[in-house]
């Protein structure tokens, strides 16, 4: 694991999570939208807050993509759901929120989690389909180990 | 009728996460590591070979789907129920279609972890 790819999986966690508010906050003033008018969900991107979500999970996307490209989906996932924790915590020191011992409860549950997978590898599989080296694009270059099949530590 | 569009639209939008996150994740292990490609033929390259996979495109589908399901959901129930529990049910979905489809290494840490945080998220904002 290098810095760079921390910073991508705390990029997955932190957009994640201040996207998927952004779009609650926006969706609270759209409205309910009746299943008669289904076509309303795709006005309702016309909405500041939903526009700002979905900016932000498209940063999201770019940053989830490429964990995706290095490590496990079971990797992934828990180790970039401390988002949740983040937001929690934010709520209660920006915010000035109460969080009941409950959600406590909760913020100690996912930490736990990310710790058992974090101390983890992140690759476990061997995709034959997965490139070994990027030898159609530059085939004079020197092949370096893209680290397939390997587990990294 | 209310929980019924309420749970309707979290199972679809449960079944389109586990879905994109699948395909999506098989289609980046086919691309290869982005760092790596990005350094060596660029940005352009990155976006090329992503945009010409084909589990790439299905994925992106199959979140569009699962995105308007959580808007529409989102519009019926409160955030604290929704997210919770679509994000809860994703993990648990995701760690058992990991093993079957995509033969990762789904071991007793990684068991644990998924069901801490399914856990853990399902209390942090419930």
């Amino acid at each position: 694991m290098t810095l760079r790819k921390y910073l991508v999986l705390a990029g997955v966690a932190v957009f994640g999570a201040a996207g998927d508010s952004m779009l609650a906050h926006g969706m609270k003033q759209v409205g309910r939208i009746s299943i008669h008018h289904l076509q309303e969900v795709v006005l309702a991107v016309l909405n500041p807050w939903v526009a700002g979500g979905i900016l932000l999970l498209l940063a999201f996307f770019a940053a989830y993509m490429s964990a995706l490209s290095w490590a496990d989906l079971t990797y992934v996932l828990p180790a970039t759901s401390m988002g949740y924790v983040v937001l929690a915590l934010m709520a209660r020191f920006v915010l000035h929120e109460h969080i009941s011992p409950l959600r406590w409860t909760g913020i100690i549950l996912i930490s736990a989690g990310v710790g058992f997978v974090a101390g983890g590898p992140t690759l476990t599989t061997h995709t034959h389909d997965r490139p070994e080296t990027f030898e159609d694009l530059e085939a004079e270059e020197e092949p370096e180990e893209v680290g397939v099949g390997e587990v990294e530590r | 009728m209310k929980h019924l569009l309420t749970w309707s639209s979290i199972t679809i939008l449960v079944f389109f996460s586990v879905l994109g996150d699948i395909v999506l994740s098989r289609a980046m292990k086919q691309v290869g590591d982005v760092h790596e490609l990005w350094d060596r033929a660029g940005l352009w390259s990155v976006v090329r070979r992503m945009l010409g996979n084909a589990n790439f495109v299905i994925g992106i589908v199959a979140m569009t789907g699962g995105f308007f399901a959580m808007l529409f959901a989102l519009s019926w129930a409160d955030v604290s129920l929704v997210a919770p529990a679509a994000a809860s049910l994703t993990f648990l979905g995701n760690a058992v279609a990991a093993k079957i489809f995509l033969k990762e290494k789904v071991d007793r840490r990684r068991w644990i972890a998924a069901a801490l945080v399914a856990a853990g998220v399902a209390l942090i904002a419930g």
